[in-house]
């Protein structure tokens, strides 16, 4: 039982079109900027919005293929958590979770009963009767899972599941969510903008691009191997493309510039390094074999305890400080400067 | 700020004053009129004689049931064009709302031309079923169904076009058929909609006259209707003729009084 789709949607100048497997049990997380067609992606699965071309199939099931098959949503076996849980405002938190069933033929006791099985699983037993408006958003969002979860669909499909909440409650309600969908033995799909959302809850990754997959993988693979400045910006690295030739890699012309690496590698490849890696001198370090180049001040944030310094350059590079250093070299925009990194900070990989 | 707010609402201009008070007038001094010159000393005599009180019923039931046919037919009309992705949305809309602009004895013509004995349709009702609507009660009915529905209609629609579809798909994605959604969630938000609309639809089946006279005709006890009586009356019986207005006046209070919050309270 393995869900296969190649999603093709045309929507006017955009479209989208990607490949996705998931085995069951799988967590797969579709991850990308807003307007990548992450939310398209997710509609064409639950069968609201109608394949250009491709198919949808959960084992030998056929969900959508045009021209020929098309599954009404209702006749999908699905759960959906939408981004602000849509849950129906006249009924009760148990009606909603029983909604599916009823909706499915369950006898009403029946569907009350396990309306009320689940939702002591996800901890609101006090909560049956309270309506959509009483409850918190931490709360919204737990009867959302339990509704879509309640009709024990093969596919579970999580619209920025998270996206709602504050940050507080978010820590939480992620935690949480991530012990459901380890329970869950179906095919989930999460689609978010968040890498932390991803790397925690998903297994696999999917990152999409204007419509189109720039890069899969396992999330720890990801972390470690950008291939798009869009997946380096989320996992917060520097990354460049260049050709290498032994420990020398001359970078693209984008970024321009040489760095020495520690492994030596042919051909074009991806070269990346955190920000902490970066350090900075007020003047040339010298007579090491790190690598060194001269660097201007672009602009300066904090961030959490470490102040982030961007430095254009050739090439241009992110570098994380403390506050200390900060007030020691006096730090101020268009300020020259000398960044150094080590040769063994850099990761290196074939694009 | 609150002086100068103050100072500004006093100098209202009299070219503006003047018209507007007259116009407050022309709208209200009738109505008052009506009632300076009820006879209140026998007004409850007169309400429950044969006459006004058989009108009287007559409209009530007649006005209930046309607005039953306009629930019936018009909320699912109202869907359809809400909701449905039909070609031509547009001209439909507005076809369904010609009776509104449509004056009232015009749309008594056409329904004769096809509902009469000799109609494109009433011919075949005649000899098929032996059915005859014009000069009937439900005549009546007909007739104030057909001027009444579009208040329901565009109401209905109004409120189904307000109405987040995202919810329709939740419920879809939870395995519920068009229909199960429609009753469960569409409708249950759209209540204060379909209310306002079958209020006003009311009211305007309650006070039809044109489209009335000219396919239902006049006969007492049959299709004699409130607005046909008073009209009648106003030649024989004056005094019937003011306490039958003066009903009417009452019951369109009172629909105004129950649709205050969607009708007259300021837009904010």
């Amino acid at each position: 039982m393995t869900l296969h789709a190649q999603l093709v949607v045309d929507r006017g100048s955009f479209r989208l079109d990607l490949d996705l497997t998931i085995a069951p049990g799988q967590v797969v997380a579709l991850l990308g900027p807003n307007g990548a067609g992450k939310t398209t992606a997710l509609r064409a699965l639950a069968g609201l919005l109608p394949l250009t071309s491709g198919h949808i199939g959960l084992d030998d099931e056929v969900w959508d293929r045009p021209p020929a098959s098309f599954v009404s949503p209702e006749h999908r076996p699905i759960g959906v958590v939408f981004q602000d849980y849509l849950l129906f405002n006249r009924l009760t938190a148990l009606d909603n979770v029983a909604f599916g069933l009823r909706a499915r033929g369950t006898p009403r006791a029946q569907a009350r009963r396990r309306a009320r099985d689940w939702l002591s699983t996800v901890g609101l037993d006090d909560h049956r009767d309270a309506r959509p408006r009483a409850l918190s958003g931490g709360q919204a969002q737990r009867v959302a899972l339990a509704r879509a979860l309640a009709t024990d669909p093969g596919l579970l499909l999580l619209d920025e599941p998270l996206a709602a909440l504050d940050a507080s409650t978010r820590v939480h309600i992620r935690a949480e969510l991530g012990r459901h969908l380890g329970a869950y033995p179906g095919h989930t799909l999460l689609v978010t903008h968040d890498p932390l959302d991803a790397m925690v809850l998903a297994d696999h990754l999917v990152i999409v691009e204007d419509g189109a997959v720039v890069q899969e993988g396992p999330p720890a693979t990801v972390a470690r191997r950008p291939r798009t400045d869009y997946v380096a910006q989320l996992v917060g690295l520097n990354l460049y493309r260049g050709v290498a030739e032994d420990t020398t890699v001359v970078l693209d012309a984008g970024s321009g510039g040489t760095l020495t690496i520690a492994e030596p590698a042919t051909g074009p490849v991806h070269v990346a390094f955190p920000p902490a890696a970066v350090s900075l001198h007020p003047e040339h370090p010298g007579g090491s074999p790190r690598n060194s180049w001269a660097v201007t001040v672009a602009g300066i944030e904090q961030h959490a305890h470490t102040v982030r310094v961007r430095l254009d350059g050739t090439p241009p590079v992110l570098a994380d400080v403390t506050p200390a250093t900060v007030a020691e070299l006096r730090l101020t925009p268009g300020m020259p400067l000398h960044a150094t990194v080590k040769a063994t900070e850099i990761t290196t990989y074939p694009t | 700020m609150t002086t100068r707010a103050r100072a500004r609402r006093g100098r209202l201009p009299v070219v503006l004053a003047l018209p507007a008070l007259v116009g407050l007038a022309f709208l209200v001094v009738p109505l008052a009129g009506l009632l300076v010159r009820a006879p209140w000393s026998t007004l409850g005599e007169q309400l429950f004689s044969g006459e006004v009180g058989q009108a009287l019923t007559l409209s009530l039931v007649c006005a209930s049931l046309a607005t039953l046919v306009c629930l019936a037919l018009g909320v699912p009309l109202a869907w359809l064009l809400a909701r449905g992705d039909l070609p031509g949305r547009g001209v439909l809309r507005a076809l369904v709302t010609v009776p509104l602009v449509l004056p009232p004895v015009v749309g008594g013509v056409a329904l004769l031309l096809v509902l009469g004995r000799r109609g494109i349709v009433g011919q075949y009702l005649d000899q098929w079923f032996g059915i005859s609507l014009p000069f009937t009660t439900a005549g009546v009915v007909l007739a104030e169904a057909f001027v009444a529905m579009p208040f329901l209609v565009i109401s209905v629609e109004g409120a189904l076009r307000g109405a987040d579809v995202r919810y329709e798909e939740a419920a879809a994605t939870l395995g519920a058929s068009r229909w199960l959604t429609f009753r469960r969630v569409t409708l249950p938000s759209i209540a204060p909609g379909v209310v306002a609309g079958t209020v006003l639809c009311w009211a305007r089946a309650l006070g039809e006259f044109g489209a009335t006279i000219t396919f239902a005709g006049n006969f007492p006890g049959r299709t004699t209707t409130m607005p046909l009586a008073v009209y009648l009356a106003l030649e024989t019986d004056p005094g019937a003729a003011i306490v039958l207005s003066i009903v009417l006046l009452l019951l369109s209070v009172t629909v105004l009084v129950s649709l205050r919050d969607r009708w007259i309270a300021t837009p904010t």
